[in-house]
């Protein structure tokens, strides 16, 4: 018992172990107060698409909910548009 | 009661400037006949598409905003569908944040413009000024 105690309190550091602070994702149309997604500025948009040209999913941009579903919405729009691809190598 | 839309076309690139007039004011002419207003038009000029459409790699975009009668998107989209010159469009109702949004984006763009001719001014007056302020920055 008394062996078990000390090596369970035994295991020490030299450095103290990194942990990984990661920065909080946040929803950037809820911190700017922006309402309205628009269509008709892809260079805006390109920010929540990846190279291919493919929507990124909220885990990565931090997106609420709500926004996203007009983010895609707009994405889809500009699209039909051809004012973004619907596929395409090294956008950006 | 009217309901607030907006549309784009996209028309072919092998049109003149006074045939790309004559295709706008055809398109705002009918809102007009059919009861409806139009509250802004933006010419956004020849662009590049971003993929090909009927071999076509550029185009004449036009923005109509307009209030009708939500029964005549249908008939304005018919005659984008007759109209050979018109290679894509899109019509979007606005919603309230929308029109908010596209009153802004107005707002913004007549300041730019009239910034834009301001600085030309200021630029044709003082020629030799280094010192200029920064540029707009509100996405």
């Amino acid at each position: 018992m008394a062996q078990n105690d000390s090596q369970n309190a035994g295991i020490r550091y030299l450095n103290p172990p990194t942990v990984e602070v990661r920065k909080k994702k946040y929803c950037r149309f809820k911190k700017a107060g922006i309402k309205y997604v628009d269509y008709k500025d892809p260079e805006f948009l390109k920010k929540f698409l990846n190279e291919q040209g493919k929507i990124l999913p909220r885990r990565i941009t931090g997106t609420s909910l709500k926004f996203q579903r007009k983010v895609a919405q707009a994405v889809k729009r500009a699209r039909s548009l051809a004012l973004l691809p619907y596929v395409t190598d090294l956008l950006k | 009661m009217l309901k607030q839309y907006e549309t784009v076309f996209i028309a072919t690139p092998v049109l003149s400037e006074q045939q790309m007039k004559e295709a706008v004011a055809k398109y705002t002419k009918l809102i007009a006949d059919n009861g409806g207003e139009v509250v802004y038009e933006e010419d956004w000029g020849l662009r590049q598409l971003a993929y090909p459409i009927q071999h076509k790699t550029s185009g004449f975009y036009y923005l109509i905003q307009f209030k009708a009668e939500p029964t005549f998107v249908e008939t304005l989209e018919t005659q984008y569908f007759r109209d050979e010159r018109i290679i894509r469009f899109l019509t979007v109702a606005l919603d309230k944040d929308a029109v908010e949004y596209a009153e802004r984006r107005r707002q913004n763009r007549g300041k730019a413009a009239a910034a834009k001719t301001e600085e030309v001014k200021v630029d044709e007056e003082v020629p030799a000024q280094p010192e200029e302020t920064t540029e707009e920055n509100n996405a």
